[in-house]
């Protein structure tokens, strides 16, 4: 019997460190931000819901694998005599076509829960709403964000702001290496890829400031690569309009050169963008590269590629 | 004074590491490979180690030579994990951490790459070399010759990723090498050269083994294995070597069209000119997808033997092991765009992928249960190997959960790049494919060396990588839903990431005592083999062929060759001798084994100057290497047939006969 006593000891002992250790955590995370799990939007609210059915269903495998381990470890185990030995058994088709078919319901369930989510919560999809949306150009430079408010015709740097209870849509590229662009609080990161529109729809449903990041490796600075998200009233968003109107900086070539310099840049900065398209001529950077050049135009050397790095 | 670029881009600078962290590296990697070369002079072990090991064609010793390169690969790797830790708990507000930002991005590069072609490809591919042939009653591999050009290719892979600690730099791209982050524009360096032919040549050596031991496999089987009589981690290496067929040609032929990208300037992948960075993303996950599988099925093979041996009862549900195999070989190459659910494919193409990524996770929980179902009424020996299988029950699971999770799109987009997706992965290939391997080290070591492991450090060992393990991703879980992306070198106080990671770094500590538990034990059971030594070959009371020979088991590995009429042929064998059935007579042969050969080391060595030369643009050194190894390929397999050695059926008939094995190369 004693091994069996030892048995019981070290479950208790295993059982109380695991309690201490969840405990610990919870009471941790009481007093910090947990992003993904207190959305702001309702992109993040629906795929925070998501997340909590797939770990919902998830239990219907784990309990029961848990509890089969545990439950034969401890009963076969060598120095229990009583539990019974049978050397023989090596196949039980109805058993078999049990844990064929209910891993296999579970994951239908899971596929049909796929494939509509996937198509609701598309990030290229619109958000439904009475609302005219809001639409925001980024560019993800090295290393720092650009937002460009093409209807409002101003522009800012490592700061994006959005009204509440308007839907915003993002177009998204990079004049730098792939980034991702991503808003914890608010939902769906999507990469942001030289010559590449990619869009993400979002929106905000209670104000407040979110940091936003870069998801993806893209160099030396990326991790200096966040901006601050700031949802505020639409007279809050008006407000910050005139401020960013009364820049005394203009988004022109020259002042683009200077922000697409490579260079760590945490700053906030704004601009008032006449020229407009500056966006599209990003994008058509990349791309006339790509195109067949006409006859008199002759094609792009490898060198020119790499000069265009160079500010 | 020799002409500047005799030597291409290489120079007297290149030679001298700036950061502290990596001149310790440099210096104390040095001092240990001066104190191996000192050690084998004193004990004047230079012929022997050159006529018996580095020649060899013995898949056993070339499966030890891996596993060696594996525990010192998983040595580097680990202390790459150590500062990366340190760096991530201290790098926060106005503290910069203990190593800059440029060396920490050159670690996480250099840890992910290391771990798995060097850490879990060496080990996988150690334990098929010491275990296939002899599991499938076989006396050697389908091409002796060409295993050994796999194991010296795999090793020239290793030595040119360390190669870049001391000259030069390493890729700072991450391990898979994202365009155009990779390309000349961003990284002018010589780092993701290194990357590329380290890669480059390892996995022409992959490609190789997956050839052999799959020929090995379906074409060397003793009389009477039909395929469904084989040994489930025989089945599981052959579905795994089927994959390594398929997956590692499209990862050359990525390397190669980067490598093209950097050095004549074509567009494959640039930002710009034509090229298209998905396709490259697309490319390196329809070779890296499949490899996940590649190293995982012959550690789900690993963990049925062991089940099966340490429970004493067949494995359960045979027929639907192999199926479950099947359907992972197939299926893996259906899933590779769940690694870039955020790259803007459309909704119809990114829920086809989920979808298919899901159904994987049917057959994967069959195993689970049929491993569950072999402990059902069975005696189970909760020794070492057991208790690494236990451990994999316990994290796969949620691994798995996690994975499932991120299969679906929507879920993925909020936890992409996060420290969720690091944990999962980690928990895959930890509990999935080093546990596993470690199991399979310790189970089947006996058999390799004719002494048994420490039993009871091996225990703790397993704890502190448990727990350990707990302790160091537990955290990384709950960081990702803080928002912390992989790859951070630095993050604010505000976060509140800082305690997490600090809890993160003592898992880490905890896992490298186990580490260093595992390093001493081995050390100790080398020295004690007297003590531990194993004389009946069958230590487990195992249950397929390769427990019926002696151990160490000898050169030819059977002195018969076996005759199966079932599965766990051995463990029937036994049954049978006990209710007095009476063993065959045993008529000795004369056996004929491919001679040692020295060309496989000469092909490593052209190959690390080919390397290298390319990396530093050394072209006529390049081009030298390169001529002479075509021509030493050329003649070694059109030279005259004198390859082969016999041992003579009166000596194998003393050498069984006396218990001691000779192992003398003729």
């Amino acid at each position: 019997m004693r091994g069996r006593r030892r048995l019981a000891f070290r479950a208790i002992v295993i059982a109380v460190a695991a309690a201490a250790v969840v405990a610990a955590a919870v009471g941790y995370l009481r007093t910090v931000d947990v992003p993904v799990l207190e959305p702001k939007g309702t992109v993040g609210l629906q795929e925070l819901h998501l997340i909590l059915f797939a770990a919902g269903l998830s239990l219907l495998v784990v309990v029961p694998v848990y509890a089969l381990a545990i439950t034969f470890a401890v009963r076969y185990r060598e120095g229990n005599a009583r539990a019974r030995y049978e050397p023989g058994l090596e196949a039980n088709t109805r058993v078999e076509v049990v844990w064929w078919g209910i891993p296999t319901l579970l994951i239908v369930v899971l596929s049909v829960v796929t494939w509509t989510s996937s198509q609701a919560l598309d990030p290229y999809r619109p958000l439904s709403s009475s609302a005219r949306p809001l639409t925001v150009q980024v560019v993800a430079l090295d290393w720092k964000w650009l937002f460009i408010y093409p209807d409002q015709h101003i522009a800012a740097v490592n700061q994006l702001v959005v009204p509440t209870g308007t839907p915003v849509k993002l177009l998204i590229t990079a004049d730098a290496p792939m980034n991702a662009f991503w808003i914890p609080q608010l939902g769906s990161q999507i990469y942001a890829m030289p010559g590449m529109q990619a869009q993400l729809n979002l929106d905000a449903t209670t104000p407040g400031a979110y940091t936003g990041l870069s998801a993806n490796l893209s160099g030396i600075g990326f991790s200096s690569m966040s901006f601050e998200t700031r949802c505020t009233s639409q007279a809050g968003f008006q407000s910050w309009i005139a401020t960013v109107r009364a820049s005394p900086s203009r988004l022109d070539e020259s002042t683009y050169a200077a922000l697409a310099v490579p260079a760590v840049n945490p700053r906030v900065s704004y601009y008032i963008d006449d020229a407009t398209g500056l966006f599209d001529s990003i994008l058509a950077k990349e791309q006339m590269m790509a195109a067949p050049a006409s006859a008199a135009d002759p094609p792009p050397l490898p060198g020119a590629v790499a000069a265009r790095a160079d500010p | 004074m020799i002409a500047p670029d005799i030597f291409g881009r290489l120079t007297w600078n290149a030679l001298f590491p700036s950061e502290l962290v990596t001149q310790v590296a440099v210096v104390s990697l040095g001092l240990v490979v001066l104190a191996v070369l000192a050690l084998v002079t004193r004990m004047h072990r230079w012929g022997w180690l050159w006529r018996e090991w580095l020649t060899t064609l013995d898949p056993k010793r070339i499966g030890v030579m891996y596993i060696i390169v594996a525990i010192l690969m998983l040595v580097r790797g680990g202390v790459d994990v150590l500062l990366m830790r340190a760096q991530q708990a201290t790098s926060v507000g106005t503290s910069q951490g203990v190593v800059s930002t440029s060396t920490f991005q050159q670690l996480f590069s250099a840890h992910g790459t290391i771990m798995i072609f060097f850490v879990a490809m060496g080990l996988m591919f150690g334990l098929i070399n010491l275990i296939v042939p002899l599991q499938i009653g076989a006396r050697d591999v389908a091409f002796p010759f060409l295993n050994a050009t796999s194991f010296w290719l795999f090793f020239t892979g290793m030595l040119i990723i360390n190669a870049s600690l001391g000259i030069g730099e390493f890729s700072a791209a991450g391990w898979l090498a994202y365009p155009p982050l990779s390309e000349l524009q961003y990284s002018p360096g010589v780092g993701v050269d290194y990357w590329i032919w380290s890669l480059e040549i390892a996995g022409v050596g992959s490609l190789l083994s997956g050839i052999n031991f799959f020929v090995t496999i379906l074409r060397m089987r003793c009389p009477g294995m039909s395929l469904m009589k084989m040994p489930m981690f025989s089945w599981s290496v052959l579905c795994s070597m089927f994959m390594v067929m398929f997956a590692f040609p499209v990862l050359t032929v990525t390397l190669t069209l980067l490598f093209l990208d950097r050095s004549i300037g074509t567009h494959f992948f640039t930002a710009g000119g034509g090229g298209n960075m998905m396709m490259y993303v697309n490319l390196i996950w329809a070779w890296g997808h499949p490899e996940v599988y590649i190293l995982v099925l012959p550690a789900f093979g690993i963990f049925s033997e062991v089940v099966a041996t340490f429970s004493r009862k067949p494995l359960f549900g045979y027929a639907s092991m192999v199926m479950a195999l099947l359907a992972i070989t197939l299926l893996s190459f259906t899933v590779w765009l769940h690694h870039f659910f955020t790259m803007g494919a459309g909704a119809d193409v990114n829920a086809f992928f989920g979808i298919m990524t899901m159904i994987i996770a049917i057959p994967t929980g069959v195993k689970v249960f049929n491993w569950l179902a072999t402990m059902y009424r069975g005696r189970i020996r909760f020794s070492a190997p057991m208790h690494f299988f236990m451990g994999f029950i316990g994290l796969f699971t949620i691994g798995g959960v996690a994975g499932v999770m991120l299969a679906v799109p929507a879920i993925d987009y909020q936890l992409h790049n996060s420290l969720f997706l690091v944990a999962h992965f980690h928990t895959m290939i930890v509990s999935g494919v080093l546990f596993g391997d470690f199991a399979g080290v310790i189970y089947w070591m006996p058999k390799i060396f004719g002494f048994r492991l420490h039993e009871r450090s091996l225990r703790w060992s397993f704890w502190c990588w448990f727990v350990g393990f707990v302790l160091a991703f537990g955290p990384l879980y709950i960081l990702g839903f803080m928002g912390m992306t992989r790859r951070t070198s630095h993050y604010a106080v505000a976060t509140g990431w800082q305690p997490l990671l600090i809890v993160a770094g003592l898992g880490v500590l905890l896992i490298a005592t186990g580490v260093v538990i595992m390093l001493v034990q081995l050390a100790w059971s080398v020295w004690k083999r007297a003590e531990n030594a194993d004389s009946t070959g069958d230590p487990w009371d195992g249950r397929t062929l390769e427990w019926s020979t002696s151990s160490p088991a000898p050169a030819y590995n059977f002195a018969v060759t076996p005759v199966v009429q079932s599965r766990d042929a051995f463990w029937a064998s036994k049954q049978a001798a006990r209710r007095g059935a009476l063993a065959p007579a045993r008529v000795y042969t004369d056996i004929h084994l491919p001679r040692n050969t020295g060309v496989g080391p000469v092909i490593g060595a052209l190959s690390f100057i080919l390397g290298f030369a390319v990396i530093w643009h050394i072209y006529w050194a390049a081009a030298v290497a390169l001529v002479v190894l075509i021509l030493v390929v050329v003649i070694r397999t059109t030279g005259t047939d004198d390859s082969e050695r016999t041992i003579a059926a009166a000596e194998v008939a003393l050498a069984e006969a006396g218990g001691e094995v000779s192992r003398r190369v003729a």
